[in-house]
């Protein structure tokens, strides 16, 4: 299984437990203490899955992500203190897939990163079209006209539970189960904010969109094919 | 026209000052009416004169705005109506005096010369009497009746030739006889119409007595003159045949009336500069009073906008310009304490964040230490193993504390955001009973939903209402004695509603407000046997008042309590009620005390009656201070340290529920007042 986890934190306990924690669990962690050594760091460690505390020294955590996210689909944790509203959707536009509030307990932290990389297990072959889109889930690949678009495996996710049941309106608790591997309510606005990044990747117009629509009150369902 | 009426009416002099006075009261009575029907619509009376004003006054009503809006208006108006009435009362006082002067000394001459007339017209009656007696005498048989017309027709003419043409005689016989046969028929000079020119009442005077009479009339001519006013003088004569006759003398006022017409002109002209430059000097005054004032309006407008740094410009140093310096300063004044505050909640907000996230770092790796540890327990000795265990335990409450803490300081610092959007509130009772439910079976309780057939939408924002929900589900559940626990669902009107709903030791008089309070304990004296961390309903409060709505409690002893939490449907919409009454149907009082409680639930009835309508329709203030002395002596209680190790604080989700910042889970119970009250126990139902 794969488990390197890059934890970018400058807390130097912190840093420790967490490695300990880590290890406990069978992951390989790996330490960068400094925003600005961290993007070298995850080109030189090529993580499965990184740890990113928000306040850093140097570059914030909120850069870091945007750079780490700029060149990787890789998965990206936020750790923050801040749960306030617009710290978290901040990081979560700069493309952060999850995020987790200190303090948290260990078997939480283990749990979100598990359902991070669960994902690699490998799915059957499968085509699913959604709108002008065609999905190969087992490729790993979106395509619109034989052009190909690059999504982030959790974007991927989203997209593909949707497509899989375009007849359903999805709540955002459902998806929050089904693509976060959330059993407990958790923060809509997660689903939210992926929703509207992945909307400015897969429609041709994003304030209309056709691929994944909007059902007011509800949630969000697959647009007619 | 005017100019004849009002020198025929000059015999009623009083009549004069009462018509501008007559005037003003007419304008008064149509201000009133006006005011009282037209601007208000407040006329009695039968629909259809109502229906009228109504339809007179629409077209009016930009009209009265203007008025009521525009203090230049009214004042330039006002001055204009006021000086215009002392302009008129004036001209009419003037045009009385001139007129008055003018007219005596006509009367006075024409007096003098109508006697003259009168003198000579007996004279010659008497002399053509004693010449037309030797005549008789002498035979010449001359009819009397022939030598009276025609000796009347000299008189006329020679009368009237003395005047040249400032006055006219006109003679008439006397009423009762027959005058034709007589020769005494009308005769008029310089073709005046006899008969018309001569008032009756006159002519009534004039033959009842011997004396002269005068009195004002018109002229009427024979030919195509326009009558004419005049002075005529009468008396009653004898003829050459000692008949009685009426002489008159009419003298006419034509130049008078051109005088007087000449000064009444020039005094309406006059009048008329005077009211419009008094008008225009009223507008200029104003407008020097009212333009700074404008202004200072308009800036104040622009301050409360919130644009601080506007100021009034300031000239001069009369009473304007101190105007202009206080406003300067009290802006300035209120610049400094809104910048010292928006400096403050800044500050309290970024010290809220940094102590957030200070302690959050190092309580995060002690929280994992603990954890492992605790994990780990197993292999240590039982000493070590209780304290392992207890570690974890008071981290959790420490932990839900520093939420709770902070989530109350975000209130407080304004710091704290809505992000509304429509729900079901149906989908959050559901989330919210489903993660009760470990605990309610433990409690053995029994949670119902009611009223979720249709579907509960309100523009709100789920994290907080789940909150608060969760928090009054878990409340109810603790403190309800294994009794059933009921959430009802409604929407109505511009709101929704959620009621939780318990039968356990409910709230005493006057504790549904204060159970709101920070850190407020129902008995002060009982130690903490559950966790929470006092701030759980204060934190409810919060959110409930963030999205505009109401939380508030509803309790009898021993009746169980009623959490009532109310919203408004969209957003931004003020509350004007409830779906759910705030006492419930099966409250004691409702039902009736035909129960098992009987006698003691009435006088407990009488207590709590007082008590319930005051929180009915606000929220209660919440006492920012409460009972802190109450707060923290938890481990004190041997009831805290049950043997068998379980943890003090219950928690039903276990430890994979994912805890945002703030209150959640049941941490709030020890929030709930008369637990375990046993005395007070009784059920009433």
């Amino acid at each position: 299984m794969k488990g390197r986890v890059l934890v970018v934190d400058d807390d130097t306990a912190l840093a420790e437990m967490l490695g300990i924690v880590l290890r406990g669990e069978g992951f390989e962690p790996s330490f960068v203490a400094d925003g600005d050594k961290a993007l070298a760091a995850f080109r030189e460690t090529k993580p499965d899955l990184v740890l990113l505390d928000l306040m850093l020294p140097g570059r914030d955590g909120i850069e870091v992500c945007r750079l780490i996210r700029a060149e990787s689909g890789v998965p990206i944790v936020m750790l923050t203190a801040k749960s306030d509203t617009v710290d978290v959707v901040v990081g979560l536009e700069s493309g952060a897939d999850d995020y987790i509030v200190k303090p948290f307990k260990p078997k939480e932290l283990v749990a979100r990163i598990r359902a991070r990389l669960r994902r690699s297990e490998e799915p059957a072959p499968e085509q699913l079209a959604i709108g002008d889109l065609v999905i190969d889930v087992a490729g790993h690949s979106v395509k619109r006209d034989g052009q190909s678009i690059a999504l982030t495996p959790l974007e991927f996710d989203l997209l593909v539970a949707l497509a899989r049941k375009p007849w359903q309106v999805f709540t955002r608790e459902v998806l929050l189960e089904q693509v976060w591997g959330y059993r407990h309510a958790a923060d809509t606005r997660l689903v939210n904010v992926h929703v509207q990044r992945l909307r400015s990747k897969v429609e041709k117009d994003p304030e209309r969109p056709e691929i994944v629509v909007t059902v007011r009150g509800v949630g969000y369902k697959a647009g007619p094919s | 026209m005017s100019q004849d009426s009002a020198a025929s009416q000059s015999g009623r002099p009083g009549a004069r000052p009462g018509r501008p006075v007559g005037r003003r009261t007419g304008s008064e009575w149509g201000r009133r009416f006006v005011e009282g029907g037209l601007l208000h619509g407040g006329v009695q009376g039968s629909p259809v004169l109502r229906l009228l004003l109504r339809w007179v006054r629409r077209p009016l009503l930009p009209v009265i705005r203007l008025w009521r809006r525009n203090i230049q208006l009214r004042i330039v108006v006002t001055t204009l109506l006021m000086s215009l009435g002392v302009v008129l009362l004036l001209g009419f006082v003037v045009i009385g005096q001139v007129r008055n002067g003018l007219l005596e000394a006509k009367v006075k001459a024409s007096q003098s010369q109508a006697v003259g007339g009168f003198t000579v017209a007996g004279q010659r009656a008497d002399s053509a009497a004693s010449a037309g007696g030797g005549d008789d005498n002498s035979g010449t048989g001359n009819s009397p009746v022939q030598n009276v017309s025609g000796w009347m027709s000299d008189l006329v003419e020679s009368l009237s030739s003395g005047g040249q043409g400032a006055f006219d005689v006109v003679t008439l016989g006397t009423t009762a006889v027959d005058n034709d046969n007589r020769g005494l028929g009308p005769r008029a000079s310089g073709g005046v119409d006899p008969s018309q020119s001569v008032p009756a009442a006159l002519r009534k005077r004039v033959e009842s007595g011997t004396g002269v009479s005068q009195s004002y009339t018109r002229i009427v001519y024979t030919d195509s003159r326009s009558p004419q006013p005049a002075l005529i003088i009468g008396k009653q004569v004898n003829d050459p045949n000692g008949d009685p006759y009426q002489l008159y003398y009419l003298f006419p006022l034509t130049q008078e009336e051109k005088s007087l017409s000449l000064v009444r002109t020039t005094l309406a002209t006059a009048g008329l500069f005077v009211v419009v430059l008094l008008g225009a000097i009223a507008w200029l005054v104003v407008r020097q009073v009212v333009a700074p004032v404008r202004m200072a309006a308009g800036i104040a407008e622009r301050l409360s906008a919130g644009r601080l740094q506007e100021r009034m410009k300031v000239t001069g140093e009369d009473d304007i310009a101190r105007l202009g310096e206080a406003f300067n300063k009290m802006a300035q004044n209120l610049q400094l304490k809104i910048q010292q505050l928006e400096e403050l909640s800044r500050m309290q907000r970024r010290f809220v964040s940094d102590v957030s996230h200070e302690l959050r770092t190092p309580l995060t790796t002690v929280r994992m230490a603990a954890d492992v540890i605790h994990e780990a327990r197993v292999d240590f000795d039982p000493v070590t193993a209780r304290s392992a265990e207890l570690l974890a335990d008071q981290l959790d409450r420490f932990e839900s504390l520093l939420a709770d803490l902070l989530e109350i300081s975000r209130f407080d610092a304004g710091a704290a955001a809505l992000e509304a959007e429509p729900i079901d509130l149906r989908d959050v009772v559901r989330r919210v009973v489903s993660g009760a439910e470990p605990l309610a079976e433990r409690k053995g309780t029994r949670i119902r939903v009611v009223g979720d057939q249709q579907p509960v939408v309100a523009e709100a924002d789920a994290r907080r209402v789940e909150r608060v929900l969760r928090n009054l589900v878990v409340n109810a559940v603790e403190h309800g004695e294994g009794e059933d626990v009921v959430v009802k669902l409604a929407a109505a009107g511009g709101a929704v509603a959620v009621a939780v709903r318990d039968y356990g030791v409910g709230l005493k008089p006057g504790e549904a407000t204060r159970v709101f309070s920070r850190f407020w304990r129902a008995d002060p004296a009982r130690a903490r046997t559950t966790g929470g961390t006092g701030l759980g309903l204060s934190i409810a409060l919060e959110d409930a008042r963030l999205h505009g709505g109401w939380l508030q409690a509803w309790g009898e002893p021993g009746g169980g309590s009623q959490f009532r939490l109310t919203l408004p449907r969209t957003a931004d919409e003020p509350l004007r009620g409830a779906p759910i009454p705030l006492e419930p149907k099966d409250s004691r009082r409702n039902r009736g005390l035909n129960d098992a409680g009987g006698s003691r639930g009435a006088a407990e009835k009488a207590a709590t009656v007082p008590a319930a309508p005051s929180y009915d329709k606000v929220p209660a203030p919440r006492d920012p201070i409460g009972p802190r002395t109450a707060a923290v002596t938890p481990t004190a209680d041997p009831t805290a340290l049950p043997g068998n190790g379980a943890r003090v604080v219950s928690r039903p989700g276990g430890g994979e529920q994912r805890r945002d910042e703030g209150t959640q889970g049941p941490a709030e119970s020890g929030d709930r007042p008369g637990e375990r009250d046993q005395g007070e126990a009784f059920r009433g139902r």
